[in-house]
Parts: C-alpha cells; sequence; structure tokens
C-alpha cells in the first residue's frame, strides 16, 4: 500500500487534499468529544483490568511465598531434627563407650593412688635417735681426774673407737634406708605415670563431651528458630538449600558426564547383540539398551542406598525391618555386581569390533601390499576399557546421594524462580496499566493536535464572544451604577 | 509423594540428556548406493581407480546399508549387469566380512572384465532407481563411474524422464574425452545435459573428480 492510495480519495488531488485538509478535521471536530470519551474509556479499562491483574498476580505472589517459606521450614525441622538425633546419638555411644567404664576407672585410681600413698609412706625418712651415750661422754668427759691418769684418755678413746664404728653404721644404715626410699619412690612412678596418662583420658572424654554439647546446643539453637518460623531460620535455611542446589547439580553433571562415557563404552557392542538396524521411537535400539542398562544400574544404586538408610527417596523401603533391608541389599549387589560385569564383557567386544573395524577400513582403504597393524599396545586399551567398564557401574552407585540433594532443594528453587516470575508479571502488568492510562491522555492530546486548525476557529469566536460579553457587562454595569 | 514427583522429573530430564547424545535419525539412518561402472572402450583402463571409490564406500557404510554395483555397457537395463549386491547385515562383526568379501568379489571381476561396444548409462540408471525404490534405503546415492559418453545401439530407447525424486546422482571420474580437448564446449554440454536431465527428474547432482576427495559423497 503506498501512500497515493491513501492520499487518492477521488481521482482528483485537488478534490482529495480539500477533503484531507477540510473535511476530515471538520468531521474530527464535530467527533471531538465522544472521541475522547472513548478514549478516555478504552486506556481507563486497559488500566484497570491491568491493576486488577497484577493485584491478582501480587496476592498469587504473596500465597506462594508463604507455601514457599512453609515447604522450606518443614524440611529445615526434619533435617535439623535429624541431625540433632544423630548428634545426641553420638553423645550416647561416647557415654557409654567412655564412661560407662567409670566405676571401674574410680576404682583403679583409688588403688594407684593407694598404692602412691604406701609407697610415700615407706620413702619417709625417719630422723635418727640421737646417741645416748652422748651424755655418757659428757659425764665422763666431767668426773675429776688426778693428773697421771690415763684412764679417762683410754675410756675417751674407747668411746672414741666407738663412735667411729657407730658412725659408720649409722651411715651404712642412712645409706641403705636411703637407697630403700628411692627404690620406693621408683616403684611409684608408674604408677604416677598411669594415674596420669587414666586422668588425661577423662579429661579428653569430658572435653569431647563438651564440644558435642555445645554443637547440639548449636543446633538445638536454629531448631528453635525454625519451630519459631523466624525470617532469620528463613534467609538460611534458604541460602543452604540453594546451596545445596548448585552443589549436587554440578556433582549430577559430572555424575551424567559418567553416565555418557559409560554409555559409549557398551553402545557399540550392544549393536553386534540386539543390530544396528532396527529403531525404537526413532532412536537406535542398540542406543536404547544401553541407556537401559545404566538406568538399571543407577536405580539398582538408588535402592542400595535407601537400603543403608544413606537416602530417604523410598519411605517404604526405610520402613522394611531390618532383616529384610540387609537382604534387599545384597541382592540389590548381587545384581549390580552381575550388570558390572557384563558391562566389563561388553567393553571388551567394544575393543574386539573396533580393532575389526579399524582392520576392515585399513584393508579397504590402505593401497596396494598388506596391512600391518600394531596390536602390541591393544592389551593396555582393553584393559582401561573393561576396567572402566566394571567400576562405572560401581561409582554410578553415588549418584543417589547428590540427586536426594538435588530433589529436595529443587523445590525451594522452583518456588524461588516462580516467586521471581510472579513478580515480574506484577511489575510489568502495573507498567502496561499506567502505561495505558497515560497513552490515553496521549492520544487525546494528538487528536487535538491534528483538528488544530477548528479548535483555533473555535476559541478565536469563544474568546470574540467572552470579549463582547464583558464589554456589554461592562456597559450595563455603568449604566446602572 | 512430591518428592516422587521430582524425583520422576529429574529422571525425565537425565533421560532427555542421555539421549541427546544419542545419534538422532531423520526418517530411517540406513544409506543405499548403486554405483554405475562404466566397461566400455577404453575406459576399462580406469576401473582400478574405480576400486578405490568401492573401498571407500564400503569403509563408510554402515551394519544395515546397502550396495550394489553393475556395470554399463550396451544395455545396463537389466538384472543381469549387477555385479555384487548387498544389504549388509545389523551386526558389525557380520558387516566387517561382508565387506572383504564384496571387495573379493569386485577385484576378481575388475581383472577379468571385458570392454563392452556401447555404453547404456541411461538404462543403467533406470535399473539403479528400480533397485533403490524396492530397497528403501532412507538415504539413495548413485555413483555414475564414467567419462558420462553415452553410445546407444540401433533400436535401443532411452528417451525416458528418469524419476529421481529423493536420489542424489554423483558422477565420478568424469575423465575428457580426445574431443573434449579439441573443443571444451563438449565437455560441458555434455555435463549439462546430465545435471539438467537429473535435476529435472527431482534428483540431485554433483559430480567429483578429485578421487583425493571423496568426503563429499557422504556428506
Amino acid at each position: 500500500m503506498q501512500f497515493s492510495d491513501i492520499f487518492m480519495i477521488t481521482s482528483s488531488p485537488l478534490v482529495s487534499s480539500i477533503i484531507w485538509v477540510i473535511v476530515v478535521p471538520v468531521v474530527l471536530y464535530l467527533a471531538r468529544t465522544p472521541a475522547h470519551r472513548a478514549i478516555q474509556a478504552f486506556s481507563r479499562v486497559m488500566h484497570n483490568a491491568m491493576r486488577l491483574s497484577a493485584n491478582s498476580v501480587l496476592i498469587a505472589e504473596k500465597k506462594l511465598m508463604e507455601r514457599n517459606k512453609e515447604v522450606l521450614l518443614a524440611a529445615g525441622r526434619i533435617d535439623s531434627g535429624r541431625i540433632i538425633e544423630r548428634e545426641f546419638d553420638r553423645v550416647d555411644a561416647t557415654v557409654r563407650k567412655d564412661l560407662a567404664e567409670y566405676p571401674s576407672l574410680q576404682r583403679k585410681l583409688s588403688e594407684e593412688i593407694e598404692q602412691i600413698d604406701e609407697d610415700y609412706s615407706q620413702s619417709t625418712e625417719v630422723p635418727p635417735q640421737p646417741p645416748g651415750w652422748v651424755k655418757a661422754v659428757e659425764a665422763v668427759a666431767n668426773i675429776e681426774v688426778n693428773k697421771g691418769d690415763p684412764t679417762i684418755g683410754n675410756i675417751l678413746e674407747d668411746i672414741y673407737e666407738s663412735l667411729k664404728k657407730a658412725s659408720a653404721n649409722a651411715l651404712k644404715e642412712y645409706r641403705h634406708s636411703s637407697h630403700e626410699r628411692h627404690k620406693s619412690l621408683n616403684r611409684m612412678m608408674p604408677h604416677w605415670r598411669k594415674l596420669s596418662s587414666t586422668l588425661t583420658q577423662v579429661d579428653k572424654n569430658v572435653n569431647s563431651l563438651l564440644e558435642r554439647s555445645k554443637v547440639i546446643d548449636r543446633h538445638m539453637e536454629d531448631y528453635e528458630q525454625i519451630l519459631k518460623q523466624t525470617d532469620r531460620a528463613t534467609r538460611m535455611l534458604s541460602s543452604s538449600s540453594l546451596t545445596q542446589f548448585f552443589i549436587s547439580a554440578f556433582v549430577l553433571a559430572i555424575a551424567v558426564g559418567g553416565a555418557m562415557i559409560n554409555f559409549n563404552l557398551i553402545a557399540l557392542p550392544m549393536s553386534e547383540m540386539v543390530g544396528a538396524k532396527s529403531q525404537i521411537l526413532g532412536y537406535p535400539t542398540s542406543e536404547v539398551a544401553a541407556l537401559v542398562i545404566i538406568l538399571v544400574e543407577v536405580s539398582l544404586g538408588l535402592f542400595m542406598m535407601e537400603s543403608m538408610r544413606i537416602t530417604r527417596l523410598f519411605p517404604v523401603i526405610g520402613a522394611l525391618n531390618d532383616k529384610m533391608r540387609i537382604r534387599m541389599l545384597w541382592i540389590t549387589f548381587g545384581f549390580l555386581f552381575a550388570l558390572a560385569s557384563v558391562e566389563s564383557g561388553l567393553a571388551y567386544m567394544r575393543e574386539i569390533l573396533a580393532q575389526q573395524n579399524y582392520e576392515v577400513t585399513a584393508s579397504l582403504i590402505a593401497s596396494e601390499g598388506t596391512v600391518v597393524i600394531d596390536t602390541s599396545m591393544r592389551w593396555i586399551t582393553t584393559a582401561a576399557q573393561m576396567g572402566m567398564g566394571f567400576i562405572l557401574p560401581f561409582a554410578l552407585v553415588f549418584v543417589a546421594i547428590p540427586l536426594e540433594s538435588f530433589i529436595h532443594s529443587l523445590r525451594t528453587v522452583l518456588g524461588v524462580l516462580g516467586v521471581a516470575t510472579l513478580r515480574l508479571g506484577f511489575l510489568s502488568l502495573r507498567f502496561i496499566g499506567d502505561a495505558s492510562r497515560f497513552l490515553g491522555r496521549g492520544f487525546i492530546h494528538v487528536y487535538d493536535l491534528v483538528i488544530f486548525a477548528p479548535l483555533w476557529v473555535e476559541k478565536v469566536i469563544l474568546d470574540k464572544k467572552h470579549a463582547s460579553k464583558s464589554g456589554t457587562d461592562y456597559d450595563s454595569g455603568s449604566i446602572s451604577t | 509423594m512430591k518428592t516422587q514427583n521430582l524425583l520422576a522429573l529429574v529422571f525425565i530430564l537425565i533421560i532427555a540428556a542421555l539421549l541427546s547424545s544419542c545419534s538422532r535419525s531423520e526418517a530411517a539412518r540406513d544409506h543405499g548406493v548403486y554405483m554405475l561402472l562404466d566397461t566400455s572402450g577404453t575406459y576399462t583402463n580406469e576401473l582400478k581407480q574405480a576400486q578405490r571409490i568401492i573401498n571407500y564406500t564400503l569403509a563408510e557404510l554402515k551394519p544395515g546399508d546397502t550396495f550394489a554395483i553393475a556395470r554399463i555397457d550396451t544395455g545396463s537395463f537389466s538384472e543381469k549387469d549387477i555385479i555384487y549386491k548387498q544389504t549388509f547385515d545389523s551386526r558389525p562383526s557380520m558387516t566387517n566380512q561382508q565387506k572383504r568379501l564384496f571387495r573379493d568379489v569386485v577385484g576378481k571381476f575388475v581383472n577379468k572384465v571385458k570392454p563392452s561396444s556401447y555404453t547404456d548409462i541411461t538404462g543403467g540408471m533406470l535399473q539403479a532407481i528400480e533397485y533403490l525404490n524396492e530397497a528403501g534405503p532412507g538415504k539413495k546415492t548413485i555413483l555414475i563411474f564414467s567419462d558420462l559418453k553415452e553410445e546407444l545401439k540401433k533400436n535401443y530407447v532411452r528417451d525416458i524422464p528418469l524419476q529421481l525424486d529423493g536420489h542424489n546422482v554423483i558422477a565420478v571420474n568424469v575423465t575428457k574425452l580426445r574431443s573434449d580437448n579439441v573443443d571444451p564446449r563438449e565437455y560441458m554440454d555434455r555435463l549439462e545435459n546430465w545435471r539438467a536431465k537429473v535435476e529435472q527428474g527431482g534428483g540431485t547432482w554433483k559430480v567429483i573428480n578429485d578421487l583425493e576427495r571423496l568426503e563429499p559423497i557422504f556428506n
């Protein structure tokens, strides 16, 4: 459609111009009031509709936020309760293991102390009795002596000799008793050491209990916050959940990579078993079969983890009695072992097939002469592939752990995304509503702009009327006065 | 219950991720190749080159694919002109054995082939179309190993439009004749005529003269 098609209402350009310049503005001027009303009504309808929708979206957002908070706190309560339960179990184990032996420990300590006390008593030094004959020497020395009488001297000489002997005996006795004392003290040493180590052990046990009690206090505080449904608890759980989501997503991505390697390892040999031509839902049957094997291994891993109560994705398995769970554990392990062995065999077959393909291709593409293919290093790749085929299924068992975290945290992430989407929707609707109101006003002004000529004429006429009216009023006012 | 729903959703995502690494096909994955070998006159000397192309094609074909070799001689619209044909087994190990046998049969043929007097390319193409339509592979390729100089025996009617919908026609090793060297327009007209004939029939046309680069056959 060209401009001339729009402009040329009639075949004559002059008539078309007259219509555009005069007739159309006049018609628009005449329709001004209803047109203004129509524009205002439409913009008001749009504004109100958008505002209403925005309010509905806001209400939905608030409900979703409340629901998210409920779910988050419920999950946090369960997890927190589980952690506290585990900590109490640990404390119980510690008390049973270490402090249950406290009576015997106390008896041991008492015996050691008693032994030490005995040895200490034996090692006490008994001060020697002062010799009684010292007084005798004094008495003899005080006897009055005649000159030239050697009796006193002889007596004193004898006493001196006796003293010497007694001194030697006393020294000997002293040495002997010292030796005995040292022996007793020496016997005390191991008891001291034993006592010291026992007390150190007790101290360690008590300290570990104190540490655990601090940890329990911290967890209890968090638990109380969750029960009170405080904002702090919500923020903490939300942040923890998002962190868990990203970490578990990262680990799952690695696991999916491992699964892809596993898949590529067994897809080719599966084509030897089920044929390379047939298809299921547009995918080669061999690849679907390989995928099924891997998924079965992942499922078996899940069941194993559930049986060991490491994960809790299936309450039914957790609720089984212990005997049944252990039986289930061994059965799933058996299947997994069988599948891992099968995969190892398939990996070996893959190597053979790849080698055959290579030989055929080389013999077809090579120029004249026989093709010599070096297979001396082949055993390395074969062994590596077989090893990978056997180990990867067991490695995939542990996918259950990040999978559980991912699923639990996915709800939180979806909730947050939902809230964000609703908030965005609310803002968009408000914006559109307000914009439509202002656009309505704008259109009214544009409409008046198009019919500016008749409006100008109207204004001139009205001004003249006002002027003549005010002139008449002035004249009648001056007449009356 | 919601945990199980989320678990199911996650499993579906994992399956989708793994399936996306699978090689997804269009309607069908298999490939059918029908090769026409020109055994007329002096072109018989080029058959050693044809063996290279055949070996390359054998190396590229997968289990389930179809390969047939036929000669272009005086009257090529006949099953008797098919030297050897094979739809490869779906098992890779069997496919490898079949490829070896195919190569050996072609080798024997090349060693004892006698040149023919005339060149009926159109008859060969008609036979190729019939064979490939019957085999029904997903992708159909007709390789023409010839200088494209058609010489029909008297009374042979080959003025028949070719129904080449869905077929890829590739002319390989289109050697230039002595007369082409005198007037290159003959060579260009010959190629142009065949191109027009093939495209009128609904097929695609390609010429490969560089035997070191045969990848376009399978691209």
